[in-house]
Order: structure tokens, then sequence, then C-alpha cells
């Protein structure tokens, strides 16, 4: 009987139930893991696949559309990798800045005492936002497709924009000797002009005298660089696109794929910054705005001062989650054959070596990486925007 | 001493009728604001008139061939005819009494379960009801004994869309609950792998999970264990969505005051009773706005079934304009597939504001 009993304690305790607990469940796990890796060797066996990166520098033996780094179809399979990875942080970089820029804009004017414009907005956001991305991806895609001219009945701006089946050919830059200059002014005008900011706000914080550096700040940034540049002797061509048999030649140019893809998710991305946004805006109680006047801010005061900080605190974090999603969800130009990560590598690599298990862990380890990156960053954002209190 | 001055009364308010104050006081109070306006007026003339003529006015409904349909319009004639393949798949057409029995099924549950509201045995009749009706409905979609058997990669369209995106959150909700609980706990090395897992799939889109699910998820299993491709895909998206379940329910865990669980101890009930009586039906109250949030992006993501070989709406597309007789009309496929994600995705979230509003118990400024 007391042998029972202590057993009995022993069970219930607390401490020692849930050491056990998690001791089965470890325990099940790696028996699981340990019973798959056996049957994962055997079926690698018994067809015959290759294990190991090796196939890595092996020669990729296709070609690829879309490339900003030297590729061939000679480079190796790792060239593919980093080709498919440069093109999926471009496009998502491009959808980020237009994403902020639409979901902004909408978000504002969703929030507007203009009845029209305020419908319009909402309007947009119920729209697009309950259309599956693929299904706009592949929508855009397919408009372009069908409407876009052939190359040879392209259509002009300025001649030297042409916009056909192929594409968007705009003139390409190409900076020559001394252009340096110019960029080291840019850089130059901005250290200048944070220095006078911080001055004038310490003359601030002392005298209480306010003094507008909107003068400075344009004659250093904007034209001391566009100055620079004129007395270098504009140290700047444009290679011009030109019709050259059945296709164009020189210039840069974009492809359909790349602006459909980068079309949709900007704004499919939008109505969720926009959302963001006026519900951060909604936040702020209207005892704040009540108080800011109260204290006698003028109403851009107001919003400058009190409103806005504590509207981006709340809107921040879902948008930063949606730059993520945004990332993430450009792996769908799989769809449509933008050569993007997932599209390259996970696609066309994965078929001809047949290497899934490395090819797959590969992929997914690069976009854990990203949005780690970008939690790291939403961290520091949330502690930077936390209100401090004295 | 005070002195009054005959004041002149004021004005009368200017006899403008109801629609012109209106529109002053909410289109035209400013220059700016006119000017906004006319130009979404302008915008709005831009893009309606086309769309309409498009879709609607320079549009064929008739059933004709593609030729006679013309270029000016849609052609809805080609959905008209592949309406059952969008809907169906290829489901054969003399049985499709059969997902229409399981549509019929869910809908008189849903309803009886609202009648019995009251009833003594409410609970037990609505497990009972959910515990049934998978059984059901997997038995008329895929058949069995007296019914003629339908593999799974005959079913397609809108039924399977419907259907993973169902089996995905109904399958993807126990596991939500325990990790969302792993997470909570005090256990560290439980803690530790439900972070690890939901984090690991939050970080990775939903691309590479199918990819993974269809092409690894086969080598983890015996040789000649033939798993049905549907299978895999319905595996993958659990996995998917069970994470994304487990951080809706953890933010409801959250909110849940700590006095709740200690008086669940000191009332002694056992670790199981605590959450099942006390903490998971008050955190889950809270979390169902959110939890029907992440049914519509599952819905959603359905769509990428296309992606490994599925033929889910979407894929109809492609497969109903490779058909030579109506080659080029992809544009209103996509167009008629928009409409039915729309409004079915448009009267969820509805549903889920209006669920928000009657959960909501948070004051309005």
């Amino acid at each position: 009987m007391k042998k029972i009993k202590l057993l009995l304690s022993f069970i219930y305790n607390n401490k020692i139930r849930s050491f056990l607990f998690q001791i089965i469940t470890l325990v099940v796990i790696v028996y699981f893991f340990y019973s798959a890796s056996g049957n994962v060797v055997n079926n690698i066996e018994s067809r015959g696949m290759q294990t190991g990166f090796g196939f890595l520098g092996a020669e990729s033996g296709f070609n690829i559309s879309e490339f900003l780094i030297d590729y061939s179809s000679t480079s190796s399979n790792l060239m593919v990798f980093y080709v498919g990875l440069i093109n999926t942080i471009v496009v998502s970089v491009v959808g980020i800045i237009f994403a902020s820029i639409i979901g902004f804009v909408v978000g504002i004017a969703r929030l507007s005492n203009n009845w029209l414009i305020a419908k319009l907005a909402g309007g947009y956001i119920e729209l697009f936002r309950n259309i599956p991305i693929l299904l706009q991806i592949l929508f855009w895609y397919n408009l372009a497709i069908v409407s876009l001219p052939s190359t040879k009945q392209s259509f002009e701006l300025f001649n030297s924009i042409f916009i056909n089946l192929r594409g968007i050919y705009l003139p390409k830059p190409i900076a020559t000797e001394g252009f340096v200059w110019v960029f080291v002014a840019l850089i130059a005008g901005i250290v200048l002009r944070t220095l006078i900011k911080c001055h004038f706000k310490k003359m601030h914080n002392k005298t209480g005298v306010k003094t507008n550096t909107l003068t400075y700040s344009l004659l250093l940034i904007i034209v001391l660089p566009i100055a620079v540049y004129f007395t270098l002797g504009s140290p700047m061509v444009f290679d011009y696109p030109a019709l050259k048999g059945f296709n164009f030649r020189g210039g840069m140019s974009l492809s359909p794929e790349f602006l459909s893809l980068a079309f949709a998710l900007s704004i499919y991305s939008a109505t969720y910054i926009a959302e963001a946004i006026r519900s951060g805006v909604e936040s702020v109680s209207n005892g704040q705005k009540e108080a800011a006047l109260a204290i006698g801010l003028t109403q851009r005061q107001s919003l400058k001062l009190v409103v806005l900080p504590q509207a981006l605190k709340v809107a921040i974090p879902p948008i930063i989650n949606q730059y993520l999603n945004l990332t993430k969800n450009s792996s769908l130009a799989s769809a449509i054959g933008y050569s993007d990560l997932v599209s390259v590598f996970t696609g066309t690599v994965l078929t001809q070596v047949g290497q899934a298990l490395e090819i797959i862990f590969m992929t997914m380890m690069v976009y854990l990486t990203i949005s780690l990156l970008i939690s790291l960053v939403l961290n520091i954002v949330n502690y930077k925007m936390s209100i401090k209190e004295r | 001493m005070a002195v009054f001055k005959q004041q002149t009364p004021k004005k009368a308010p200017n006899p403008e009728t109801k629609i012109v104050s209106w529109l002053r006081e909410n289109l035209f109070p400013n220059a700016t604001n006119s000017a906004l306006t006319l130009l979404a007026l302008y915008v709005i003339y831009l893009i309606v008139p086309v769309v309409a003529n498009w879709m609607l006015f320079d549009a064929t409904f008739a059933p004709v061939s593609n030729e006679q349909c013309g270029i000016k319009g849609a052609c809805w004639s080609y959905i008209f005819e592949k309406l059952d393949l969008f809907i169906y798949g290829f489901y054969p057409p003399e049985i499709y009494w059969r997902p229409q029995w399981v549509l019929i099924l869910a809908l008189s549950f849903v309803w009886i379960a609202k009648l019995l509201k009251q009833h003594k045995y409410k609970t037990k009749i609505t497990i009972t009801l959910i515990i049934i009706y998978p059984i059901i409905s997997f038995f008329l979609l895929y058949g069995g004994p007296g019914l003629e058997i339908v593999e799974t990669y005959k079913w397609g369209g809108l039924m399977l869309t419907i259907i993973v995106a169902t089996v995905g959150v109904i399958a993807s909700f126990p596991i939500g609950v325990l990790l969302a609980l792993g997470r909570q706990s005090k256990m560290p090395i439980i803690r530790f792998l439900s972070i690890i897992y939901i984090e690991f799939i939050r970080g990775v889109p939903l691309i590479t999970i199918l990819f993974m699910a269809s092409v690894i998820l086969p080598l983890f299993f015996k040789e000649g264990m033939d798993m049905d491709k549907l299978l895999r895909a319905l595996i993958g998206i659990t996995m998917f969505q069970s994470a994304y379940i487990a951080e809706v329910i953890r933010g409801g865990l959250q909110a849940i005051p700590r006095g709740q669980y200690e008086a669940a101890d000191a009332m002694g009930l056992n670790f199981i009773q605590k959450i099942v009586l006390i903490i998971l039906p008050q955190a889950l109250k809270i979390s169902i706005p959110n939890i029907v949030g992440s049914f519509i992006a599952l819905f959603k993501d359905t769509t990428l079934l296309l992606i490994i070989g599925l033929f889910d709406i979407l894929s109809m597309v492609h497969l109903t304009t490779s058909d030579e007789k109506w080659l080029g009309r992809s544009t209103e496929g996509y167009v008629f597939v928009m409409v039915v994600m729309w409004i079915i995705l448009y009267s969820i979230s509805h549903y889920s504001k209006v669920l928000e509003l009657r959960y909501s118990t948070e004051h309005k400024n």
C-alpha cells in the first residue's frame, strides 16, 4: 500500500510528469525521423538518385531569359541559384516600393472626407483583396500577352521607349568616367544635410527658435549633385534601343513576365497596406486629436506631432508583415515563367537533376533567411517605435 | 451696465435641396476636393465603360461557336458550355448528385445545429454531426460499397477547391490547437519544438511546402506505398495551415487572464479539464474572426494546386482554353473565375466582420 502511494505521488508530481511527457514526445519524434530517414536512404538507392551538393558545380545546360549577373547555358547550377535569388529579390523590392506607395495613397484616400474618393478607395480594396494573388498574376500576364502589339508594330514613346509583346524597352544609362563624383556629391550632400538638421534641432531645443531646413535640404541633396553633373560635362550617355531584325537591341528591357508579376504583387499587397494605414489612423482616439487642438497646435501640427506617430506605431508591424508576404508570394512567378528562384532552381534544375531533398531544402532556407531578416527588422522597429516613458 | 444691441436676424439657410447640399458637403467642399472629385470621375469614366462594354454590352451570351462570338466583347458562350468542368472537374456527369448531396447535407446540418440551440443534448448532437459528416461526404464523393468509385484525379473545379479548403481548415484545427498550447507551455522541449515548427512553416512560401509534399513526402514512406496526389497536397496544406491556426489561437490564449487558469486549478480540475472546459472555449471565441480570416487566406491559397498539377477551378481555365474550339478565350475564363472567387471570398469576409462586431466588447470611439 505504501509503495503504491509513493508511486502515485511520484506520478502526480507535476515536474516529473512534464519531464516524462517531454521525453516521450522527443522519443516519438526522433523515432519518426529515424525510420523516415531509413526509408529515404532506401528509396534514394533504389531509384538510383544522387545525393550531396555536387550537382551545384555541374553545368546547367539551359538558358534563362532574365539575368542580372553573367549567365549562359554553360554556367553552373550554383549560378542558376544566384540568378534566381537575385531575380526574386529584384521583383520583391520593386513590388515593395510600389505596394507601399499605392497602399499609402489608397489608405489615406479611404479616410478622405470626399465621399467619392473614399468609396473608390474602398472599392479598390474590396475588389483586389478578395481575388487570389495567383489568379491576379495570371490574369494580368494574360492581358499583357493578349493586348500588347508585336515587335514590328511596337508602341513608341519619344522614339526611345518601345512597348511590345516582348516587354518595355528603355534607354539604358551608362555611366562614364567622372560619374562617380556625382555620386560622391550626393552622399556628401546627405551627410551635410543631416549635420545641419542636427544643429538646428539643437538650437531649437536650446533657444526655442525654429529654422526651416527645407531650402538647405533641397540645395544639398538635389542642386549640388546636378551642379556637379553639369560642371563635369554630363558624364553619362544613354544607349537607345533600336529595332534590328526581329528584335530590339541595346537599351534595357523589362519583360512582360516581370511587369505583370510586379504589378499584380504591388496592387494586391497595396490593399493590405492601405488597410493597415487606415486601422492605424483610426486607432488614435479622438481625444488625442482634440487634446492636440486644445493645447493650441494647428491641424497640421496635430497630425504631424500627435496623430501620425501613434498611427504609425500601430500600422508599421502589419505593413512589414505584408512585405514578407509579398516576398513569399513572388515565388508564384513560376506560374508565368518569370525566372525567380522557385521557377529556375526549384523548377528547372530540380527536373533536370532530380535531387529534390537538397534543392527544396536550399530554397526553403533562402526564404527562411529572408523572413528571419524581416522579423529582425520588425523587432528593431517595434523597439524604436515603442512609446518611451520617462 | 449691460448694453443691449439689436441684432439683425440671421438669414435662413439656403433652400438647397437635400441632394445639392449633400453634393456640396461630400464632393465639392473646397477647391482641392473638387479637383479630386473630378479626377475620380475621370478615372471612372476611363475604366467603367470599357469594362462594362466588354463584359456586358458587346458580349455574346447565346450558345454560338468561338468564331461567331467576335473579338469585340466577351464570349460567355464558352463559360456556359464548360460550366460543368469549372464546377465539377472530370467528375462523371451522371453522378453529379453526389457532390450536390454533400453540399445539401452540410447546409442541413448547420440548420439542424441552429435549431437545437436550446436543446438538452445540443453539444452531443452537434459533435456527432461533426464526426459523421466527413465520413458520409467521403463516402459520397469517393464511393465505396454500393457506390461507384470515383478516383481522386477526376475530382476538380470549384468542388476540389472547396474540398481542399474545408479539409485543410478542419484537419489543421486540432493540430493548430496543440501547437498553440505547446508554444504557451512551460515545458522547454515542447515549447522549442512548437516554435521551430510554427516559425519554419510561416517563414517559407506555401509553394515550397507543396513541392515538398508532392516530391519529398513519398520518399519518407516504404517503397511501393503509392500515395494519392490529392492526399499529398492535403497533407502539405494541413501542415501549412496548422502553423497559421496555431498563431491565431495563441493570440486568443494570450488574451485569457491568468485568473482563469488559477481559478481552474483552485477548483481541482486537471490539466485536460482546465484546457477543454475553461481556457479553450474562451480563447476560441475570441479567435473566431481570425480563424475565419485564416480560412479566407487558405481558400485563396488553394489556387496553388494548379502549380502541382491538380485541377482546381483556376487550372480549368488552362484546360478549357487548350480545347481547339475555344482557343484564345482565357481572358473570359480568368474573369469568370475571378467573379466566382470574389463572390465567395467577399461573402466570407463580410460574415467574419459581422462575427467580429458580434463578439467585440470594446468601446467604439
